[in-house]
């Protein structure tokens, strides 16, 4: 074949090969669209106008302050991404709070009880406490945390019972003019685990081709579980609206060195969605196919 | 000349209820065109009252369905979106699109389903 003629004939490929993709535009009949479908929250929170991300009782890593970084991150997602207002106060040291109270309980005999209905306070709150101007419910304590010990869940289930303290949190709910208010636990452990793993390995044959092959490798990894259980009370009752607990975990090179801090913030960043469709409507972005 | 005129009548009575459907068909087709081209645009209200207007003027038409089961999805009306996809399936069992879109609708329908305990 000649110049010119294999010219044309690349012309005529390329006329061809538009003119088909015009042809199948114009037959196929359908059409790809993006939609965004809304979910409606897990919660109904249109009575109230404010929230209040009060504390965690945290645990596990001593890397991360798990209860302060918590609050933090809530109170900044909430701000932008919540029709509530946010409260911006002290945060609370719970679990120092749920200690001193499991101490003032044993002592005085008294416990907590769950009722059918829900829950029911730790013993009768003196009417003339009740009467008191707002003052406020736990005076936050030095932000340095005292070791009380939590490293896994058996450890948090000690510090449970505060949150079916109705007394409690209604008190601190007048405080704050009746708000929602979030609170829960918080564990962060280091994990480790070794095994093997499928790894990607580069490789040149005699002919200096480059591929990528699988790998079976014995590595040590290490990493973080985060598991944060997140309680939503009504600030007007102190009752408990809707608790769920999330799972997450990660896992990198043991040489590998990632902060505890921003691993904390990548775990959080998996949770965030769904915590923050709990009281605001989300959209779910994707496409779908319309037909003619 | 009075033969002629029967096999006409005749005629028009055997052909007339494939012509009707044709026709229906064909209107049916305008509101789903101009339904996709107002979605494209966003305007996705108008989208579902004409691809409503089309499944009533030919109920038998998939394609009209299945877009008025997007148009509700994007509503956030998850029921009858729902039904809108089963009828399109049930008319066009084997278009793949329909089932992509379906699939995809059911995946976000189950998780909302689990989050209310329903």
């Amino acid at each position: 074949m000649t110049a010119p003629s294999a010219a044309a004939a690349n012309r005529f490929v390329l006329g061809a090969a538009l003119l088909a993709g015009i042809v199948l535009v114009g037959c196929t009949g359908f059409y790809e669209i993006p939609i965004e479908t809304p979910i409606q929250p897990k919660m109904d929170v249109t009575a109230f106008q404010r929230v209040l991300v009060a504390g965690f009782i945290s645990g596990g890593s001593d890397d991360v302050d798990a209860n302060l970084e918590t609050v933090r991150l809530l109170r900044s997602q909430l701000r932008t991404k919540s029709p509530l207002r946010v409260i911006e106060a002290e945060v609370l040291p719970l679990a120092e709070i749920a200690a001193a109270e499991n101490n003032a309980a044993r002592d005085s005999g008294s416990s907590i009880t769950t009722t059918s209905t829900g829950v029911a306070p730790v013993g009768p709150i003196p009417a003339a406490e009740m009467a008191k101007p707002a003052e406020p419910a736990a005076k936050p304590q030095d932000p340095k945390k005292t070791d009380l010990g939590i490293h896994n869940e058996k450890d948090l289930a000690k510090f449970d019972k505060i949150f079916a303290d109705v007394a409690y949190w209604k008190k601190l709910g007048e405080e704050y003019q009746t708000p929602l208010i979030v609170t829960g636990t918080v564990l962060f452990t280091p994990h480790q685990s070794n095994g093997f793993v499928i790894t990607q390995r580069e490789v040149y044959d005699s002919f200096g081709r480059r591929s990528v092959i699988p790998v079976r490798t014995y590595q040590e990894r290490k990493g973080f579980i985060l598991q944060p259980r997140f309680v939503f009370i009504d600030g007007r009752t102190g009752a408990i609206l809707y608790s769920e607990t999330f799972h997450e975990e990660i896992l990198y090179n043991a040489q590998q060195s990632v902060p505890a801090l921003s691993t904390y913030f990548e775990l959080m960043d998996r949770v965030m969605p769904s915590f923050l469709s709990t009281l605001s409507a989300q959209k779910i972005r994707g496409t779908r196919v319309l037909l003619k | 000349m009075l033969i002629r005129a029967l096999v006409v009548a005749t005629a028009l009575v055997a052909f007339a209820p494939g012509m009707r459907a044709a026709d229906a068909r064909s209107q049916a087709k305008e509101q789903v065109e101009f339904g996709i081209k107002v979605a494209q645009n966003g305007l996705w209200k108008e989208a579902a009252y004409r691809w409503e207007k089309a499944v009533q003027l030919d109920p038998t038409y998939g394609a009209a369905w299945n877009n008025l089961a997007i148009a509700y999805e994007h509503e956030g009306k998850f029921e009858d979106a729902k039904k809108a996809y089963e009828k399109a399936l049930a008319l066009d069992p084997k278009n793949l699109m329909i089932r992509q879109n379906y699939d995809l609708f059911k995946e976000i329908n189950d998780r909302t389903k689990r989050r209310s305990g329903k």
